[in-house]
């Protein structure tokens, strides 16, 4: 099969959900009612609104994730080609990993990785 | 009349029936050429599309729905309770009638909502799930789309997922939904990262990203079993991040039902939230099958050193039955997980990330790749 067809895959799931929907909006019955379009939350009425400030620990998170995910797929072609290449291929990711594992440390001992 | 033509073409198989069960690349090609035969190269096309998409469609509802059944029933009977048993013989047919209610039940539209986010957002989730499905491997010739990037292919696109979770929780104006959607969003990625070097110690073994091939390199044994102690180490560290990444188990905190009501899916009701809840189930076959392609040998049987009749007895089983029976083992392994261990709070949850798996994990991917140098593995 041709990659090109994960266009393909894409559209079915796409249009999947949106024929159920459309399905599901024919046949559900409707009411209204004033109280029914609040949020739900838990079941008291919702004081003000939620886009506010977040924990600034899932940020440090996300950031620290990004730096290790670039890496991941840096480490994804070297995997590949590890058995051809040898032992050169070994002692660079031994520095690279060495080099990364430092970064860890650093975040660890700045206490990034304390959930606070 | 083309078609007809083409289904004589197909019945005019060379070799037995039931070969097919052991090679479905026959019947694809048998297919394949009738087309040919039958219609001009664009309609080909076309009419394979319809029918790869339709199987696969029909696929991820069957085996959705048939989730949501097993999962009722492990837990049921790991709680010393029976589990659905009303409807049809063992409650088999439950979540088809669960399916039906949630269809009759109205969407509403949540008032102080983001509509567009809030739309969006099952759309999302179900179209990762989709997508990742379409790279993995049946059984012996029964591929969707055998890319040479599949391992990575799969990683990334499962983990677009975690975007429609995001906006979902983003979207409904509900806090107790916006802290379950930042959790999730946390959590997830994560433990991305131990999937995707979990997934790099195999991908050192096999010298290759491609599906198909992992599996053949497998011919000989198990990468498992071949990887020796950092193999088992990585599909314990894949085993254990991929039940989060699926919001499942014990790391379900993004729906901690006690605290944040249900979570980032608190305000959908009817056929939207059973969006979220099929992609969820379908998130765990996703992750169980590129556990069995990638360590437990895909479609491949099992096959004991020297002991031929054995190993000849194992080979009449299908591919197909192996591949399933190895995917609803590890699928079985992670509901156990769930009915079995606690939840954990966040702070603990990224503590084991950070602090164990993801070490443990870069050590690991070095070990194997001195045991690939040394010629250690099988």
């Amino acid at each position: 099969m041709k990659n090109e067809w994960l266009v393909l895959f894409f559209l079915i799931g796409a249009s999947f959900v949106g024929l159920v929907l459309i399905f599901s909006e024919i046949i559900a019955p409707k009411s209204t009612n004033p109280q029914k379009f609040e949020p739900y939350e838990c079941g008291i009425p919702t004081k003000g609104v939620t886009w506010l400030q977040f924990n600034v620990g899932y940020y440090l998170f996300a950031i620290l994730f990004l730096i290790f995910d670039v890496e991941t797929v840096l480490v994804f072609p070297w995997a590949v080609v590890m058995k051809e290449v040898g032992m050169t291929a070994f002692i660079e990711i031994v520095i690279f990993f060495f080099i990364l594992g430092l970064g860890l440390l650093y975040a660890w001992k700045k206490h990034a990785l304390i959930w606070e | 009349m083309r078609l007809v033509i083409a289904a004589q073409n197909i019945s005019t198989f060379s070799e037995p029936w039931w070969k097919v069960f052991y090679d479905f690349s026959l019947l694809t090609k048998n297919i394949d050429t009738g087309l040919h035969n039958a219609m001009s190269p664009f309609w080909t096309t076309v009419t394979e599309m319809l029918i790869i998409g339709v199987l696969i469609l029909l696929f991820y509802a069957l085996v959705g729905l048939f989730l949501v059944y097993a999962e009722r029933k492990v837990c049921a009977f790991m709680q010393n309770r029976l589990g659905p048993n009303r409807v049809g013989p063992f409650g088999i047919f439950q979540t088809i009638a669960d399916l039906i209610k949630l269809l009759l039940v109205e969407l509403i539209p949540i008032k102080k909502a983001d509509k567009f986010l809030f739309n969006l957002a099952p759309f999302i989730v179900i179209i990762a799930s989709f997508m990742a499905i379409a790279a993995i491997p049946f059984a012996n010739g029964l591929h969707a789309i055998d890319l040479n990037i599949g391992v990575l292919y799969v990683i990334a696109v499962s983990a677009m997922g975690v975007i429609g979770v995001l906006l979902a929780g983003w979207s409904s104006n509900n806090k107790y939904s916006l802290i379950g959607a930042m959790r999730s969003g946390a959590q997830i990625v994560s433990y991305e990262l131990s999937v995707g070097l979990a997934l790099i110690t195999v991908v050192i073994l096999a010298g290759t990203m491609q599906f198909s091939e992992i599996v053949e390199a497998q011919r000989t044994g198990w990468f498992i079993f071949k990887g020796h102690i950092p193999a088992f180490i990585a599909f314990i560290i894949f085993l254990i991040s991929s039940t989060a990444e699926t919001n499942r188990g014990p790391f379900d905190l993004a729906e901690a039902e006690s605290e944040l009501t249900a979570g980032y899916h608190t305000e959908y009701s009817g056929i939207k939230f059973a969006f979220f809840f099929l992609a969820e189930y379908m998130n765990m076959f996703i992750v169980a099958s590129i556990a069995a392609t990638v360590f437990l040998g895909g479609w491949m049987p099992f096959h004991v050193g020297h002991w031929d009749g054995f190993n000849s007895v194992m080979d009449y089983i299908p591919p197909f039955i192996w591949y399933i029976g190895k995917t609803f083992f590890v699928i079985f392994l992670m509901m156990w997980f769930k009915w079995t261990f606690p939840r954990l709070r966040i702070d603990q949850l990224l503590t084991l990330e950070w602090k164990y798996l993801l070490p443990i994990n870069l050590v690991n991917v070095l070990v194997m790749a001195f045991v690939v140098l040394m010629g250690w593995h099988f």
